[in-house]
């Protein structure tokens, strides 16, 4: 038995830290979230050419035919430097044609592992419905039917993977882009870094990618997972800038870091924060393996690291003292992609509720 | 991250069952003089009888318990395997065989003892002690120092080829039932505070000790003042050079069990809290129907989960020989506060029959929760209060600066 990270893994961590360090700092965070897409395809492409969009695709379709740990570690490294993008909504739809029909599969990963395709997922309706069984949207005759309120990056995306009820139950279908009876609306909201669209769909044409709920669950459930793994790898920035912050600050002639209750404070949120890593390194690593603890471990997961790192923020702004509530410090990066990730996919209690109907209890 | 359990692993399964089904049968469990599981996990009871001892010679001598200690000593001499401890760790538990004795004896002076005492002081102390023939007590705080350990008062002086001890412990726990002391004195009163002390081990039959029992909140008396009047201690009974006793007492437990151990606790707890829950009915529905008991529930779950998951990966990284950092110095103030937390829950799902002492028929699960909360501010403050964990997180985790500390 291991319960540790292999050395491809550490290598992954290190490349893309090195890579985002570089290519991604805030500077670049505001840059890109302040355009119109708040998508660089220069950006995206380097992080293809690291393999990221590809690490879950299979070999021979030119992807690394990894596990979902490793595309995980990426949302951790992706959350730690506040990267904007698609990656969320991408990595949904891939894992949704995994399991599909063997032409979507052909016809779009490859290109994603490539990079050159950018995709995106449908699933939430009306306000905190995430249930595959109690989906709205239609898919009859060929086309699609219904409005998703909440879809990640459409206005980039080449494709939307759509979760819907056909006549034979819940599946998933694709929509190209510029297909008929598409209406897309950018919204408004609170993390830059990652855009959302109302999109309708009225008599658009779709090709099917997936059936039954369980394809829905899956792609739910990784999901929830790669929250996680971004909410844990922003906590730790935020905790690890608070840190610096409190040894150079000085105030009462001394650096903030030495006064008990600053330090007290920080080390209360190295305390929660730093055995969760384990729970989602296990739930990420269930996911794949060990499939009976899968969903529950993607709902507890979530629920759990999206709270501390609102937890995590809100002292690290505190600590900050009043730069830390300017829009030029960066911690509000965070702080918004920590909203961002509490609310996607459903709040906290909704993902502890149905853990506690997973168990039986 | 591999978490199946090989051929090799599902081997050693086989084996150890084998063995206990041999060496460990359904009437030895009965015979059980039960100790709550709460209590051992504490140290203050577990089964030392014949037929324990026996059985822990057996299960030494084949590698299945402690692990880390050398065959000549008594031990297993096996090298860190977190799967084999975690596999050991449930097979006992499921037959309810005796497990490795937790208590200061074993878990502190031993590796102590390994890391700084002569082979003579190996010999004389370390199997005894893993068999609990030769039972100890901690005898490190005073009354003037606490967190502040290294301001203790207690004094040894030579005369001979005896050290004479004078001063006084407090909150030693067990000191009543242990035949030895092992203790930190003062034995160069003119060097600076930690350069000063010596570790010595006390017979507590030795005259001049007067031990005097404290009762505690849960009104349980483990805990003493130990008076030390002129106490002689020979001079082969020091561990570790003179004046080297601070460094001598920070050796520390890296046995595969001190990892496990905490989450199991609070994973136990948890489990007896969801069990409360489903049997308990409140205002005529059951207390799980609730939905915010629910709720509650699966918060901490995540957070025992975490515990849990956390332990394996600091298995990992010391069978890797690697430094977990944060996630090592983090265990003891995780696992108490989630405690606390998995107790509170407990109470508000007992209702108003919270207000019923341990014990008490009437309460739901006779109050049994309600005794482990306050166990819980003994796993809290013994060993290093959360502040003094905090600090130690602070310090030596995230390199903010030391308080400044005479
Ligand atoms: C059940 C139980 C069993 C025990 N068994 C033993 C035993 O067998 N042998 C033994 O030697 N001892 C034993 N102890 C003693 C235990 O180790 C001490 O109680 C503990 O180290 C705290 O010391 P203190 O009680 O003097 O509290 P103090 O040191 O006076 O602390 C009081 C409070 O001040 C805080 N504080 C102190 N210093 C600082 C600081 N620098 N910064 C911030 N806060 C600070 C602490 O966090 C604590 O909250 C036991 C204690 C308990 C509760």
């Amino acid at each position: 038995m291991d319960f540790g990270l292999s050395e491809e893994q550490t290598l992954l961590q290190t490349t893309l830290r090195r890579y985002l360090e570089a290519e991604c700092r805030p500077t670049r965070v505001r840059e890109v979230m302040e355009s119109e897409t708040a998508h660089d395809s220069g950006l995206w492409r380097g992080l293809a050419g690291l393999g990221v969009t590809g690490l879950m695709v299979p070999t021979e379709l030119g992807g690394s035919g990894l596990e979902l740990l490793d595309l995980a570690l990426a949302a951790d490294e992706l959350g730690r430097s506040s990267t904007p993008g698609p990656f969320l909504g991408n990595a949904m739809a891939t894992i949704a044609l995994l399991e599909g029909e063997a032409s979507a599969r052909e016809r779009w990963l490859p290109a994603v592992a490539t990079g050159e395709a950018v995709l995106s997922f449908a699933l939430g309706e009306g306000i905190g419905e995430w249930d595959a069984e109690r989906l709205e949207t239609r898919f009859q005759g060929g086309k699609l039917d219904g409005t998703k309120p909440l879809v990640p990056f459409a206005e980039v995306a080449d494709a939307i993977l759509v979760a819907a009820r056909g006549p034979e139950g819940p599946g998933i279908w694709a929509v190209d882009r510029g297909a008929p009876g598409v209406t897309s609306t950018p919204l408004t909201g609170n993390d830059l870094t990652r855009r959302v669209s109302h999109v309708r769909f009225e008599g658009t044409p779709a090709s099917p990618v997936a059936s039954g709920r369980a394809a829905i669950d899956r792609v739910r459930d990784a999901g929830l997972v790669l929250l996680a793994a971004d909410a844990s790898g922003g906590a730790h920035r935020c905790l690890e800038m608070t840190v610096q912050y409190a040894l150079t600050r000085e105030q009462f002639g001394q650096v903030i870091g030495a006064f008990q209750g600053v330090k007290h404070q920080l080390a209360n949120i190295a305390t929660d924060l730093e055995p969760a890593v384990s729970l989602w390194w296990y739930a990420a690593h269930a996911y794949d393996h060990i499939r009976e603890k899968s969903e529950r471990h993607a709902a507890l997961a979530k629920a759990h690291l999206t709270d501390l790192y609102d937890t995590t923020v809100r002292y690290a702004i505190e600590l900050h003292g009043g730069i830390g509530f300017t829009w030029e410090y960066d911690l509000h990066l965070w702080f918004r992609r920590a909203l961002f990730d509490r609310a996607f996919l459903g709040e906290a209690s909704y993902h502890r509720q149905r853990a506690a109907d997973l168990a039986g209890w | 991250m591999n978490l199946k359990y090989s051929e090799e692993y599902q081997h050693f399964r086989d084996e150890v069952r084998a063995f206990l089904q041999e060496n460990w049968t359904a009437a030895d469990a009965a015979s059980n003089p039960v100790a709550s599981e709460m209590a051992q996990s504490l140290g203050s009871i577990a089964r030392t009888d014949e037929r324990a001892t026996e059985f822990r010679k057996k299960a030494a001598a084949r590698g299945y318990m402690y692990r880390h200690v050398p065959r000549r000593y008594g031990g297993g001499e096996q090298p860190p395997d977190p799967l084999k401890a975690t596999i050991l760790q449930e097979e006992f538990r499921r037959v309810k065989a005796p497990p490795e004795l937790a208590s200061q004896g074993p878990s502190m002076l031993v590796p102590t003892l390994l890391a700084h005492g002569t082979d003579e002081q190996k010999k004389q102390f370390v199997e005894p002690t893993l068999l609990g023939h030769i039972r100890w007590c901690q005898g490190y705080s005073e009354p003037g120092a606490g967190s502040d350990l290294a301001s203790l008062r207690t004094s040894a002086v030579l005369e001979g080829d005896e050290w004479v001890v004078n001063g006084q412990k407090i909150w030693t726990s067990n000191a009543r039932e242990a035949d030895w002391m092992f203790a930190l004195v003062r034995t160069e009163p003119e060097a600076p505070k930690h350069e000063g002390i010596s570790y010595l081990l006390i017979d507590m039959k030795t005259p001049g000790i007067d031990v005097r029992p404290l009762r505690q909140m849960d009104g349980d008396a483990h805990f003493n003042e130990v008076f030390l009047d002129n106490v002689r201690v020979p001079r082969g009974q020091m561990v570790g050079p003179r004046g080297e006793g601070w460094r001598v007492s920070r050796s520390t437990l890296k046995a595969e069990r001190a990892l496990i151990g905490n989450a199991s606790m609070a994973r136990r707890a948890f489990d007896g809290t969801v069990l409360l829950a489903q049997q308990t009915k409140v205002r005529g529905k059951r207390a799980i129907e609730d939905s915010k008991t629910r709720e509650q529930l699966a918060e901490l779950e995540a957070r025992v989960l975490a515990a849990e998951y956390n332990g394996f990966r600091l298995l990992t990284a010391s069978a890797r020989g690697e430094d977990p950092g944060l996630a090592g110095l983090v265990t003891k103030l995780h696992t108490s506060t989630l405690a606390y937390d998995v107790s509170r829950l407990a109470m508000d799902i007992s209702s108003d029959h919270a207000l019923l002492a341990p014990g008490e028929k009437h309460a739901p699960f006779s109050g049994f929760l309600v005794q482990s909360y306050m166990m819980y501010f003994a796993l809290a403050i013994g060993g290093g209060a959360p502040n003094i964990q905090r600090n130690v997180i602070g310090e030596r985790g995230l390199g903010l600066p030391r308080d400044t500390r005479r």
